[in-house]
């Protein structure tokens, strides 16, 4: 096991408010370096607040956050050449183009495009064609690509990417994904936070956030395995009138709609799988959905993720 | 020193990227100076006169002819009494006259001063002046003529009242003032916005995670619109001389000098109020009104500081516009050059470094929450 000091990031018991907003609660957790650590958790779950504090750019009310073994409040200037940041909100100059603004975060980092090609290859390769493209009219897929080439333009040990997809089409955030994969062989650590639960399992890591909590810190797999009851997904032509009878149901736990169908748990865990499908496909029919089916499903982080923190608003499934 | 020079091409892109902005920055002190030049213009021109001649002589009429050939005089009325003047004046009828005493051939023919009396509607205290100073121009240049064969010299001693406000301003004045007035504000809004854009449109966010340090932004932000303003100054001086003929009589090399002190002052200003403020909007009316106000009070552009009670006047050593005023007057009318200028220019040089280290100061190293 590696010891505290050798950590890329270590937090230790960090609040912040804001007037009377709780943005973050005695939150700790540690990343080991080259690790791909993800937050997971709705709009105000504090993410961004904790990547703004990482990033030197706030100060916490109370506790500590050291990245790379140096305080985010004392050691502001020589942490900022070493680590990479990409805001949550689009933050490059619109009336500048794709080279322009590429050429002034290097700059300003000491550097040049030229001297860092072969670490930007991997996205600098998609930005080219558009190269002289004023910022402002690339497509949202482009403009993140074109920030994460910014924040990585000076080689960062370690890399902040405050929800990097959101807003983002479907295919330009696997291919965003996709591209973080090639900065993994670098031993780059990388931090993401992202309101996407299937996103969760692009990470090394996840921690679950909300109401600036951490609910669980875990590997993706451990985090869906820690739902402990079977799980079934209903398929029925009226779904919202079959969630509201399901809701009356004394047997049942907790369901909820999950894409195309409901996610269904029993309260009851001393009764096996297929019994309930069958118990379940009955109430149905009783109710009048003839054409409702039952399978038993694998749960997923979300699943787990609903369970814990019990309301699911906010939560963007995908 | 790299990554300044990253962060001012940056500043020049943005800035010739915005060819409309940087039109209206360049051009519009130089469209308010025609615009403000003209409308406090203290040109006179078809002056109503009113004449009162009580005794008309040979002296008299020939004085009456002058007024009448000066070209700038129109003679609205000729009274035999006093009396009939004031109602003259008070419906705006008259706006000069000029009033002889009887018997004037007969007194200069015996070699006793004659007196004439002009009076003037000073409610344009400007126009009040300068038609007295007209009016006294033709008495004494018909009075040089006369005395000049004779031996006794001037004969008619022109006496001169002011009425309804017995102050004289010099048009030439006027300019120099105006030229600090509008690079003032155009120049202070300018950097206003520049810092407060970036914390609105969010780009702050990844500027502040540089390693810029607070004085390399300031800096940047700076001298770039140092030298759009320099472009301004340039025009407001060519148009001084060439729109205006206000005589530029000192050195052009030190008033350009001065005149980019004076913007440096003034685009500080704006980074400050940039620095400290959050949106946009707020920080231009800071700009608008930090500068505007005390220039046109304080600066002795419009209002003379001599005549204000003591507390405005300590106020005023610190309006920038006042020390440059001061230069831009010196400079160009009495062509006075360091020698006296030397305190002014201190002054401004203390303030752009006062006002910069304090920008410098209260811009926060970190978002503010």
């Amino acid at each position: 096991m590696t010891t505290p000091a050798d950590d890329a990031v270590a937090v230790d018991r960090v609040s912040k408010n804001f007037g009377s907003t709780v943005a973050l609660a005695d939150v700790s957790f540690s990343v080991q370096r080259a690790e791909r650590f993800g937050f997971i958790g709705p709009d105000g779950a504090g993410k961004t607040t904790l990547f703004r504090i990482l990033a030197t750019l706030m100060a916490p009310d109370q506790g500590r956050a050291r990245v790379l073994g140096r305080d985010v409040v004392s050691d502001l200037w020589t942490l900022r050449a070493r680590i990479g940041y990409m805001p949550g909100r689009f933050s490059l100059y619109p009336d500048l183009s794709v080279d322009e603004n590429l050429r002034f975060f290097a700059s300003v980092f000491g550097t040049t495009i030229e001297r860092e090609y072969q670490q930007i290859a991997p996205i600098y390769s998609q930005l080219e064609p558009f190269r002289d493209r004023r910022a402002a009219a690339l497509s949202g897929g482009m403009k993140q690509k074109l920030a994460l080439c910014c924040a990585l333009v000076h080689r960062p040990e370690i890399l902040f990417l405050d929800e990097p997809t959101t807003g983002v089409d479907a295919v330009s955030r696997r291919e965003f994904w996709d591209l973080l994969d090639t900065f993994k062989q670098s031993g780059m650590t990388i931090l993401v936070s992202t309101p996407y639960m299937d996103e969760a399992n692009r990470c090394d890591r996840v921690a679950l956030m909300q109401g600036g909590r951490i609910l669980a810190i875990d590997t993706p797999q451990a985090i869906a395995d820690s739902f402990d009851r079977p799980l079934f997904a209903i398929r029925a032509s009226d779904r919202y009138r079959a969630l509201k009878a399901l809701r009356e149901w004394p047997h049942t736990h907790s369901v909820y709609p999950f894409g195309e169908t409901l996610h269904y748990a029993d309260k009851r865990t001393d009764v096996p799988a297929d019994r309930i499908a069958t118990e379940m496909l009955a109430f149905l029919s009783s109710h009048g959905f003839d054409d409702a089916s039952v399978e038993r499903t694998a749960p997923t982080v979300e699943d787990s993720f609903i369970a814990r923190m019990g309301a699911p608003e906010g939560v963007r499934a995908a | 020193m790299k990554a300044l020079l990253g962060l001012l091409r940056k500043e020049v892109y943005h800035i010739l990227r915005d060819r409309r902005t940087l039109v209206v920055i360049i051009l519009l002190p130089v469209v308010q100076v025609v615009i403000f030049g003209y409308a406090i213009r203290t040109d006179v021109e078809h002056v109503r006169l009113a004449i009162v001649d009580p005794a008309p002589d040979a002296t008299t009429l020939a004085i009456r002819n002058r007024f009448e050939a000066a070209g700038v005089f129109r003679t609205v009325a000729v009274l035999p009494r006093m009396d009939g003047l004031e109602p003259l004046f008070e419906r705006g009828a008259a706006q000069g006259a000029v009033v002889f005493e009887p018997g004037l051939a007969e007194k200069l023919a015996r070699g006793l001063p004659a007196q004439i009396l002009i009076v003037s509607d000073a409610t344009e205290p400007n126009t009040g002046s300068i038609v007295q100073a007209y009016a006294a121009a033709v008495v004494q240049q018909y009075s040089r003529e006369l005395g000049a064969p004779r031996r006794a010299g001037i004969r008619i001693v022109p006496t001169v009242r002011m009425r309804f406000n017995p102050t004289r301003q010099s048009s030439n004045l006027f300019v120099p003032g105006l030229m600090a007035f509008v690079l003032t504000i155009i120049s202070s809004l300018m950097t206003a916005i520049s810092l407060t854009r970036e914390k609105e449109t969010g780009t702050m966010e990844a500027l502040l995670v540089s390693p810029l340090r607070p004085w390399q932004i300031i800096v940047g932000k700076v001298t770039p619109y140092l030298v759009v303003g320099f472009v301004s100054v340039i025009g407001v001086i060519l148009e001084a001389r060439l729109i205006f003929h206000v005589p530029l009589r000192g050195s052009v090399a030190l008033l350009l000098f001065e005149g980019l002190l004076f913007i440096l002052v003034s685009l500080s200003l704006g980074i400050l109020i940039s620095a400290r403020t959050s949106s946009q909007r707020v920080a231009m009316m800071g700009a608008l009104i930090g500068t505007m106000l005390p220039t046109m009070l304080l600066s002795g552009f419009i209002f003379p500081l001599e005549s204000m009670p003591a507390p405005l006047r300590a106020i005023s050593y610190v309006v920038p516009a006042r020390w440059f005023v001061l230069v831009a007057r010196g400079i160009m009318l009495k062509g006075i050059g360091l020698a006296y200028l030397w305190p002014a220019t201190l002054v401004l040089i203390a303030m752009a470094l006062l006002l910069l280290t304090a920008s410098t100061r209260s811009f926060h190293e970190r978002l503010e929450s």
